[in-house]
C-alpha cells in the first residue's frame, strides 16, 4: 500500500469502524482500556467472518467442488498476509496456530523435543508471559533441558549483560524473549537480542504477541528464527495466530501432532509429512478465524503502523503524567523503550478492587498478575492493575481514567 | 458522591476490608485450612478453635481484596458460637446468596453486605474464597491439631 495516500489518522473515524465502542456501560461510554488481554474487532473484520459463513464456506485443502476452492482461497491469503505483516520471504514460512501460546508449544515441543540435546539450555526472561515459560519448564522436566532466566532491572528492562552471562558457555540451544512485555509495556531489544544469542551459537525466538500489534516487524531485518503472534489482540478474532520460521529449521524439524492435513500419505505402516508449513497444522484449521484476521491484518496495514504507533506513544505518554499527578498511585515499570500499557498499584487498594471501581465508572481495565506471576515476585506486588491502549483508545479516555482514579483515592481515604 | 461505588463497596466492606477485627492467626486452634484464587493471586488461612462441640473461635491470615478480607472478617463474627453443622449451613447460604442477591435466613442479616457480590460476577470468587477455607477447615475438623506452619 502506498504510505503517501493513507488518510492521516483520525481517531473518530476509526472508533466507528468498531460497533462495540457504541456501547454503554451501566448507562455510561464504555472506556475500554483492555486491548492488551484483547482487542475490540473491527466491523470488517466482523464482516468478512460473516460473509464466509453466509455465501463461501466449505473444508478447506480437500474438497474437489467449488465451495472448498473459494474457502481455501480464501483461508490461505491470511498465510500471505501474515508473511506481509512480518515481512517473512513468503506464505512458507508462515505456519499457522491457534494462538501465540501454541505458536510457542509447537517450538518447545518440535524444536525443544527434536533439535535440542539433554543437556543443552533453554533462556528466557524475568517477565514473560506463563505461555512462554510454562511449555519450557515442561520441556525441562521432559527432556533434560536447562531453564534459565534472564534478569531484568528495577527500570523493567532486559538486563542485557545479565542475559549474555547466561550465553557465554555456550550451552544455550535456543533463546525465547518476550518483544514487548504485557505487563510493563516494555520493548526489549530484539535485534541486540538475536545477535547475542547468534553469537553464542543459540537460535532466537520473540513472543511477538503485543510487539505486533503496535509497531512494525520485521523478521527479516531482525533475523529472528522464530515470532510468534496472536490474532485476537491484532483486532481479529479468537482461535488463530501464527509462528514465523526460519525455512530450514521448519524444514529440519519435526511434526508436534498428527491429524489430517499434515500428512502426506498414511498407511498402517508408514505415514510421510507434508511439507511445511502443512506438516505443522494438523486437523482442520480454524478457517473463518484466518479469513478475519487476514481481513484485521488489511486493517490495521491500512491505518499503518506509524500513525498507531505515533497515536498510542501519545496516550501512553498522557497516561503516564496523569498517573504520576495522582497521589498514592505507583506506577510499575520504566523502561525507556515502551508500548501502550501501563501497570500501577494504588496504595492501600488492592488491585481488583480498584479495577472493580473503575468498572463502576465504566473503565475496563485487567487487574491481577497478567499470566506473569514470576515477573509479579520480581517486582515485589501480587498483582497490579493495568490499562493498555489500542488504535481506538482516546485522550479523553485516559483521562476518564485517571479522573475515576482520583475518586477511587478518595473513597479509599 | 460515591453512590455508584457503595453499592458492593458498602461502609462495612471497607471498613472490614481495611482494618478486619480478626485477621489473625489463632494462638491454639484444632482446625485450620488454606483457601486460594489461581486466577488472582488470592490467598487465604483459616484458623478454629472449637469448644464443647461449637466453634469457639475464627481467625484468619489472608492477602487479597476488601471483599476477601471483608468477608472473612464477617465470617469469623457468623460462625463464632455455631455448631460445625450450623456453620456448614451458613456456608452454603453465603454461597447462594451471592449468586442470587439474596438471603433469606434472618439471623444471618449481618453477611448481607456481601450480597451485591451477585451483580460483578467476576468478584463471586473473592466472597466465598474464605468461606471455602472454612469448609475445607470443617471438613477435616480435628485432623491437625496445634500449630502448623503457615
Ligand atoms: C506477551 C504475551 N505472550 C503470550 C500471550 C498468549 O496469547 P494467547 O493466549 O492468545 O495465546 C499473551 C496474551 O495474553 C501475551 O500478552
Amino acid at each position: 500500500m502506498n504510505a503517501l495516500i493513507k488518510p492521516a489518522f483520525d481517531v473518530a473515524r476509526i472508533r466507528q469502524d468498531f460497533p462495540i465502542l457504541g456501547e454503554k456501560i451501566r448507562g455510561k461510554d464504555l472506556v475500554f482500556l483492555d486491548s492488551a488481554a484483547s482487542a475490540q474487532k473491527p466491523r470488517v473484520v466482523i464482516d468478512a467472518m460473516v460473509h464466509a459463513m453466509e455465501r463461501q464456506y466449505a473444508n478447506v485443502h480437500r474438497g474437489l467442488h467449488w465451495m472448498s476452492e473459494r474457502t481455501t482461497e480464501a483461508y490461505e491469503e491470511v498465510r500471505d498476509a501474515l508473511a506481509g505483516l512480518l515481512n517473512a520471504p513468503d506464505r512458507s514460512h508462515i505456519v499457522i496456530t491457534h494462538s501465540s501460546t501454541e505458536a510457542m508449544n509447537l517450538v518447545a515441543h518440535s524444536y525443544g523435543r527434536g533439535i535440542l540435546k539433554p543437556g543443552q539450555a533453554v533462556v528466557i526472561s524475568a517477565m514473560e508471559h506463563h505461555a512462554n515459560l510454562v511449555p519450557w519448564q515442561m520441556l525441562r522436566d521432559a527432556h533434560g533441558i536447562e531453564l534459565r532466566i534472564a534478569p531484568i532491572t528495577d527500570a523493567g528492562e532486559l538486563d542485557m549483560a545479565g542475559y549474555e552471562a547466561l550465553l557465554q558457555d555456550r550451552k544455550v540451544g535456543l533463546v525465547s524473549i518476550t518483544h514487548m512485555s504485557n505487563v510493563l509495556g516494555t520493548y526489549t531489544p530484539a535485534e541486540r537480542i538475536v545477535q547475542l544469542a547468534h553469537r553464542y551459537g543459540a537460535k532466537a525466538m520473540l513472543d511477538g504477541s503485543q510487539a505486533v500489534v503496535h509497531r512494525a516487524v520485521d523478521v527479516q531485518a531482525l533475523d529472528v528464527d522464530f515470532y510468534a503472534i496472536t490474532g485476537h489482540k491484532l483486532y481479529g478474532p479468537t482461535g488463530i495466530g501464527a509462528l514465523y520460521a526460519k525455512r530450514e529449521l521448519l524444514d529440519a524439524m519435526p511434526p508436534w501432532m498428527g491429524g489430517g492435513d499434515m500428512i502426506r500419505s498414511v498407511s498402517f505402516e508408514v505415514t510421510t509429512w507434508n511439507d511445511a508449513p502443512y506438516k505443522f497444522e494438523a486437523g482442520t484449521p480454524a478457517i473463518l478465524e484466518g479469513i478475519g484476521l487476514k481481513a484485521a491484518i488489511d486493517y490495521v496495514q491500512g491505518i499503518g503502523f506509524e500513525a498507531i504507533a505515533a497515536h498510542e506513544r501519545q496516550l501512553t505518554e498522557h497516561a503516564l503524567s496523569c498517573l504520576a499527578e495522582i497521589d498514592g498511585v505507583t506506577v510499575i515499570g520504566h523502561a525507556q523503550d515502551r508500548g501502550g500499557v501501563v501497570s500501577f498499584t494504588m496504595d492501600g487498594a488492592h488491585a481488583h478492587d480498584v479495577a472493580t471501581l473503575l468498572d463502576r465508572q465504566g473503565v475496563a481495565v485487567r487487574a491481577g498478575h497478567h499470566c506473569a506471576e514470576p515477573l509479579m515476585r520480581r517486582l515485589g506486588v501480587d498483582s497490579t492493575s493495568r490499562a493498555s491502549f489500542g488504535i481506538y483508545s482516546t485522550m479523553e479516555e485516559v483521562d476518564a481514567l485517571a479522573a475515576a482514579l482520583v475518586r477511587i483515592r478518595e473513597f479509599f481515604r | 458522591m460515591f453512590e455508584d461505588l457503595r453499592n458492593l463497596y458498602q461502609d462495612t466492606i471497607m471498613q472490614r476490608g481495611k482494618s478486619p477485627k480478626h485477621g489473625s492467626r489463632l494462638a491454639v486452634f484444632d482446625a485450620q485450612a488454606k483457601g486460594d484464587n489461581p486466577m488472582c493471586g488470592d490467598r487465604v488461612h483459616v484458623f478454629l478453635r472449637h469448644e464443647g462441640g461449637r466453634v469457639a473461635e475464627l481467625g484468619f491470615e489472608a492477602r487479597g481484596c476488601a471483599i476477601s478480607i471483608a468477608s472473612a472478617d464477617l465470617m469469623a463474627e457468623a460462625v463464632a458460637g455455631q455448631s460445625d453443622a450450623r456453620a456448614l449451613e451458613i456456608a452454603d447460604a453465603v454461597f447462594a446468596m451471592v449468586r442470587t442477591g439474596d438471603i433469606t435466613d434472618p439471623s444471618l442479616d449481618l453477611l448481607r453486605p456481601l450480597a451485591a457480590v451477585s451483580e460483578a460476577k467476576s468478584r463471586i470468587k473473592c466472597a466465598t474464597l474464605p468461606w471455602g477455607a472454612l469448609q475445607s477447615a470443617l471438613a477435616g475438623s480435628g485432623a491437625e491439631k496445634g500449630s502448623v506452619e503457615a
